[in-house]
């Protein structure tokens, strides 16, 4: 290893385990990944293919059911498996920091912008209220919110929906993070705010060299703001690679199946290949590879024995039998797939 | 091509009231003078920013609202003309799906009943009979026979939408009101949906008025468009034409901000500054000259009228026939 990754995750599993132990959801299981400084990274899924449950693994804000059972989480190199409580609240907000979807409940009603903008600084930086104020009324600037000396005494109901979300990204920034975790930071914006949000991210990226990892089910975002990308299906990264890559060539059927279903501004009127049946029950997976009971290419093997991930050369991985050396399935790596 | 529904001149005042006792303040114009035609077995695509006045242009065609200025044609007959029959048959002509599948059904009911409701409130037909279209219905939508028997929490929110398609065609509608139909759905469900609702209208030459914030899929469904802004119509036309030639800076700006469907798709992007002024007290003159980015002296002055420009109408300066100073 040449380069220091900023962040590598390996073989991580994180499971939701119910009271009695008898029900076992396996949101995330043994998913690989890694993102270099000053990279952005688009996670893709449906709703419960455990995107989520990723992010909050990363930064170890799980709700109490949800354990990680295994893997390693590199950050600048520690892992944040190992970390303590009191080490990772210096970690999130100041290293690591998270946008969620909707502002307004990330938003406290009851204090000024100016006070929780200025909160990570005085928390992680030990500054002094005043120094913090002063801080926020910068941070406003760079995420372009007019007359920002105005907007700090003012509360959160006061705002618009895309002038809260930048103001959550404001906090974001606050400190100077290296990576920035975006969980469908504009599900909830208009489509001419979108532009504007996306525009100001990438603009603090480019800034800042911050690492981003945008969590969305939108293919078009990735389209649009990252480089590499990961697709992920019932709690497994199914393909992961450089995102032109995997746009021209993808390798996997359910990825080929989602770039195939988006309706396009050029084909009017044009079938869509739609991907038949329902997203599986992850307590309840089918054996052999997840996908296999939806999948148009799948045959006995499939349903019977779960792919490990394969390398098609330049950081291109699928977890998919299709992708399989010719000569036999050699498992790209020592790790063997979960069976 | 017959019209199905036309509008002319339809607007939609509310009164806004604040304060404790409701003093008058003005009134919110969520849809001002606008005129609209569905044309039989097409789609019209209706597209704007929240505050457009997309969703009470639907109200207003469902008959949930009444216009405060202009008409609504059916058939060539004029709503507000009805007779209680008359306004009868117009609301089992025209159905509805809206956008959340999980809040439009009653949990507490089979699907066969929450089918059925429709045709028991609008039709004299016997219990066997009503059995005989609910499996047809299901039949049609892509539902198994046995879906009948079972309760909305035991589908998925793509099968909910196709529970709440069937209840919309129950009455045999000619135009079914799409609003936001797959926006709830899971990405790899709302390409079956759009699918469905494709062969449908091709099977029964329904018209439908789609209401989405996913341009690639007002496009795709649309065979014309009309573009919304502050209760305005700016531009209005064939969907092909609008999707790849707008003309209107609105238009433009909205276009260029749709995601690209492929990484090396390249733009030309046009990021608006601001936001969508409050429908309280918009702005003078056109409504979009804060925000344009070709905005000229008189635009703050003169509302544009909407112009015949290169196959599609246009409301903006830049195509008038105004001589520009």
């Amino acid at each position: 290893m040449t380069v220091q990754k900023l962040l590598s995750l390996e073989n991580l599993s994180t499971h939701y385990v119910s009271q009695q132990g008898t029900r076992v959801v396996r949101a995330v299981d043994d998913v690989t990944l890694s993102l270099n400084a000053g990279e952005s990274l688009g996670i893709v899924g449906e709703s419960g293919s455990g995107k989520t449950t990723l992010a909050l693994t990363i930064l170890r804000l799980l709700p109490p059911a949800a354990r990680i059972i295994g893997g390693r989480m590199l950050f600048e190199g520690e892992d944040l498996r190992q970390k303590s409580d009191t080490e990772m609240r210096r970690v999130r907000g100041k290293r690591i920091a998270m946008i969620l979807q909707d502002p307004m409940a990330s938003l406290n009603p009851l204090f000024s912008i100016g006070d929780q903008v200025g909160e990570p600084i005085r928390v992680h930086e030990g500054a002094s209220r005043a120094s913090a104020w002063q801080r926020a009324v910068d941070l406003l600037k760079s995420v372009r919110i007019p007359a920002p000396e105005t907007r700090v005494t003012q509360y959160p109901h006061e705002m618009s929906g895309g002038m809260r979300q930048r103001i959550v990204g404001a906090i974001g920034i606050s400190c100077g993070p290296r990576l920035l975790i975006a969980d469908e930071p504009t599900t909830s914006l208009d489509l001419t705010i979108q532009a504007q949000y996306l525009d100001l991210l990438r603009d603090l990226q480019r800034k800042h060299g911050l690492a981003l990892i945008f969590i969305t089910h939108n293919l078009g975002i990735v389209a649009k703001m990252c480089n590499q990308l990961a697709v992920m299906y019932a709690g497994h990264v199914v393909e992961q690679g450089p995102v032109a890559r995997i746009f021209n060539t993808p390798a996997h059927p359910y990825t080929k199946a989602l770039l195939g279903s988006l309706p396009r501004m050029s084909d009017n009127r044009e079938r869509l290949t739609a991907i038949e049946g329902q997203p599986p029950d992850l307590s309840s997976l089918p054996p052999g590879c997840s996908f296999a009971p939806r999948c148009p290419a799948a045959f006995a093997r499939c349903s019977a024995e779960a792919p490990p991930e394969f390398t098609l050369g330049d950081g291109h991985t699928a977890r998919c039998w299709l992708a399989a050396p010719a000569a036999e399935a050699q498992p790209a790596t020592a790790r063997s797939g979960v069976a | 091509m017959t019209a199905i529904l036309e509008a002319a001149g339809l607007s939609k005042h509310f009164p806004a009231r604040r304060g404790l006792f409701g003093a008058d303040r003005g009134v919110v114009r969520a849809v001002d003078d606008i005129s609209f035609t569905i044309e039989s077995g097409k789609t019209l695509g209706v597209v704007g920013e929240s505050g457009c006045g997309k969703t009470t242009t639907a109200k207003l065609v469902l008959g949930l609202e009444t216009p405060t200025g202009g008409a609504i044609r059916f058939d060539g007959r004029d709503l507000a003309g009805l007779d209680a029959a008359g306004r009868r048959h117009y609301r089992k002509s025209v159905q509805a799906v809206f956008q959340d599948p999980f809040a439009s059904l009653s949990p507490r009911m089979r699907i066969s009943a929450i089918i059925a409701e429709p045709l028991i409130t609008n039709e004299t037909v016997t219990a066997s009979e009503v059995r005989r279209r609910v499996l047809e219905l299901l039949d049609l939508v892509g539902l198994p026979e046995r879906s009948a028997d079972l309760f909305p929490h035991e589908f998925s929110g793509g099968q909910r939408q196709r529970i709440a398609i069937a209840r919309a065609l129950a009455v045999s509608p000619r135009l079914v009101v799409l609003d936001e139909p797959v926006s709830a759905l899971d990405v790899s469900i709302r390409a079956q949906i759009l699918n469905l609702l494709r062969d449908l209208q091709d099977r029964l030459g329904l018209s439908y008025l789609f209401i989405a914030h996913d341009l690639a899929a007002v496009a795709h469904m649309s065979h014309e468009i009309v573009v919304m802004y502050l209760g305005k119509i700016v531009e209005s036309g064939d969907a092909r034409t609008l999707a790849h030639h707008p003309k209107h800076p609105y238009t433009e700006a909205l276009f260029s901000a749709a995601l690209p469907s492929h990484p090396q798709e390249r733009r030309e992007e046009v990021v608006l500054a601001g936001e969508v002024p409050s429908p309280l007290n918009p702005p003078s003159g056109c409504r979009f000259h804060p925000r344009c980015p070709k905005v000229m002296r008189h635009c703050g002055q003169e509302a544009p009228a909407l112009t015949r420009v290169e196959g599609r109408m246009v409301a903006c300066h830049l195509y008038g026939t105004r001589v520009h100073a």
